[in-house]
């Protein structure tokens, strides 16, 4: 079964989890005016790169923005007023990644408007821009019922909940991510699809995210067993 | 010729890689079994680079992939022109005549003549083969795997070999900052520590306590390490200075650890002078291949410094912290990728700044384990090598689809 089958009743849901390989593309921004057309510019699968699919990479960070552009503008440019209004741009309230860049170019042209672009300070990294080649793999694990899938759930690599969560929700536009879909259609709990797709995947880690649905599975399997 | 590797299988790193992962990979691995890839260096001993593909070798012929190690040969000569080349790309000034890099390319040729070239994926590591690629032929597509930062070459030789670069279908960086540009794909894999090698393995307290003994480090009290070659490059005097701030404030030790120096700029003497006042302040001249000293000295200290004024990803600094240690090292090369600042130790640009950041770590003795976890986590998720082996099946599936 293939991935993009995962909704399909009485099939099993088929854990799949992936490899990356980054590029370094011909972009490069050394501040915030630059960032601003770089963003206008670059391929859109580099704004992916940067700002759901950071999760992938991100690791703890004392400032905890949940996407490139944030940590870059409070980190090398020291401007966090336009750091937490690019930080409360949610990938997954937009409908595309071309509405994602409208909402960056928005936002980094309005905060422009009143706050002129300051000069870098010497030793300023620049923003550099990536592409992500993403590679889906099987990662062994399937499941035909709740209690499987919690099971496979905690077992599978993370970035299995990347692909699923991030990957299948934001750029291949399945609905809800790929978790909640099958438990809906798949297993017929649309309470507990409810609950797994309320959990925000633009927030934490993924080991965090994972701890989420693994509690939200649990107490649906408790439930299950007290009816 | 073609070299020897060590053992080693994937299997044996379920126990300290993250969960789910092997078998991601045992998974990949069979999608791309029959593939073949073949790895050329200038060397087999030198350095983590090295060390991390002596096992990388044979556990992708363990999955399937057939996976081979050439090493280019050469005159006296030929090695000390590669060494000339590599700092030049590097950025230090250098004397590099035509007569210099034909002597490359008549070595290249002679190599690309003997070496067993025939894969998918032909990867260069390095300076000294980069040449290899003018003869190459068929289909195999081939990798120059860049371990140094390139960012600031000197410019001529810069301009004749950035041709010769880009013959290849891509490069590969340890970080996206080392990359100039270029008109072919550019990567980013960092590089790895293997955490079951003699260097990052387990060891028992017992075991640290031997070889502390051997090396004449008294165990009454807690110390500051660094390890690093006994250069100016490696700011050991800077290290001593920042030691004797902190201390004023706690009764710590200072162990600083490296080879014997083989190169005239070498500031062992000034170091042993200032030691001589010192008895807290230790100089340990390891013996040749020190991987079992080197993990007792890092699993042992309480704090670990890399004040490096120069380097290139540092990858030493992962392999202090896989062992649960936090690291103040300096803002240079790929030690930012390493440290996150406040979560698994400090980066700081003087000498007046670890010492601060030391003492904050000392007068709080709680975030020294908080820190160390944190660190040692950092590393099993971002530079273990179970995450560059996906790196290279993720190149390999890429590049030879």
């Amino acid at each position: 079964m293939s991935a993009d089958s995962v909704t399909a009743t009485n099939e099993p849901f088929v854990f799949l989890g992936c490899v990356d390989l980054r590029e370094v593309i011909p972009y490069e921004a050394r501040d915030v005016r630059e960032l601003l057309d770089q963003v206008g510019r670059v391929p859109v699968e580099s704004l992916f790169c940067h700002t759901a699919a950071a999760l992938l990479h991100r690791p703890a960070s004392p400032t905890g923005y949940p996407n490139d552009f944030a940590h870059w503008t409070d980190v090398e440019m020291r401007d966090q007023r336009l750091a937490e209004r690019l930080a409360a741009i949610d990938p997954f309230e937009l409908r595309s990644l071309e509405q994602m860049r409208e909402e960056l170019v928005a936002t980094i042209s309005d905060h422009l408007q009143h706050f002129p672009a300051a000069a870098p300070g010497t030793g300023t990294e620049p923003f550099r821009f990536f592409h992500a080649h993403l590679i889906p793999i099987p990662t062994g694990h399937q499941a035909r019922n709740l209690k499987e899938f919690r099971d496979a759930l905690a077992e599978v690599d993370v970035s299995a909940l990347f692909y699923h969560l991030i990957e299948g929700r934001y750029r291949l536009s399945r609905g809800r991510g790929d978790f909640a879909e099958w438990v809906a259609s798949a297993i017929g709990r649309p309470d507990v699809a409810d609950r797994l797709a309320s959990i925000d995947a633009y927030d934490g880690s993924l080991e965090r995210i994972r701890d989420r649905h693994l509690s939200v599975l649990t107490a649906a399997l408790e439930e299950e067993r007290g009816r | 010729m073609t070299s020897t590797v060590s053992s080693a299988r994937l299997d044996d790193y379920r126990q300290v890689a993250p969960r789910g992962t092997v078998d991601l990979l045992l998974r990949l691995g069979e999608r791309l079994r029959g593939r073949s890839l073949v790895h050329v260096s200038a060397s087999r001993y030198r350095g983590l680079t090295i060390e991390v593909l002596n096992r990388l070798v044979p556990i992708l012929n363990d999955l399937g992939i057939y996976a081979s190690w050439e090493v280019t040969i050469g005159t006296g000569d030929f090695e000390g022109i590669t060494r000339t080349v590599g700092r030049a790309l590097r950025g230090t000034e250098q004397v590099v005549t035509d007569a210099m890099l034909e002597r490359l390319r008549e070595a290249s040729r002679e190599n690309a003549g003997r070496l067993r070239l025939d894969a998918d994926l032909v990867m260069i590591h390095d300076a000294a083969p980069l040449l290899l690629v003018e003869s190459r032929a068929g289909n195999a597509r081939w990798v120059w795997r860049c371990h140094h930062d390139l960012s600031a070459p000197q410019p001529q030789l810069w301009n004749i070999l950035r041709p010769v670069t880009q013959r290849y279908d891509a490069v590969v960086f340890s970080d996206a900052r080392f990359a100039p540009t270029l008109s072919i794909p550019r990567f980013v894999i960092s590089p790895s520590v293997d955490p079951l090698s003699e260097r990052n393995r387990d060891m028992t307290r017992a075991e640290q306590a031997q070889h502390l003994d051997r090396l004449r480090i008294p165990r009454d009290k807690p110390f500051l390490l660094q390890v690093g070659p006994f250069q100016r490059s490696h700011d050991p005097l800077g290290v001593i200075n920042a030691y004797r701030l902190v201390k004023k404030h706690h009764d710590v030790r200072l162990v600083l650890a490296g080879l014997a120096p083989t190169s005239g700029d070498d500031v062992l003497a000034e170091v042993q002078e200032a030691a001589s006042h010192d008895p807290d302040l230790r100089v340990v001249v390891l013996p040749p291949d020190p991987q079992t000293e080197v993990n007792a000295l890092e699993r042992s200290a309480t704090i670990v410094i890399h004040k490096p004024v120069e380097t290139g990803f540092g990858i030493n600094v992962a392999a202090a912290m896989w062992k649960g240690k936090p690291v103040v090292g300096s803002l240079v090369g790929g030690i930012p990728n390493q440290v996150i600042f406040g979560v698994t130790g400090y980066t700081v640009e003087t000498v007046e700044g670890a010492a601060f950041r030391i003492r904050h770590l000392l007068g709080n003795p709680e975030l020294i384990g908080r820190m160390g976890a944190a660190g040692r986590e950092h590393i099993r998720r971002n530079f273990l090598i179970t995450r560059h082996l996906g790196d290279y099946l993720a190149l390999l599936a890429l590049l030879t689809k």
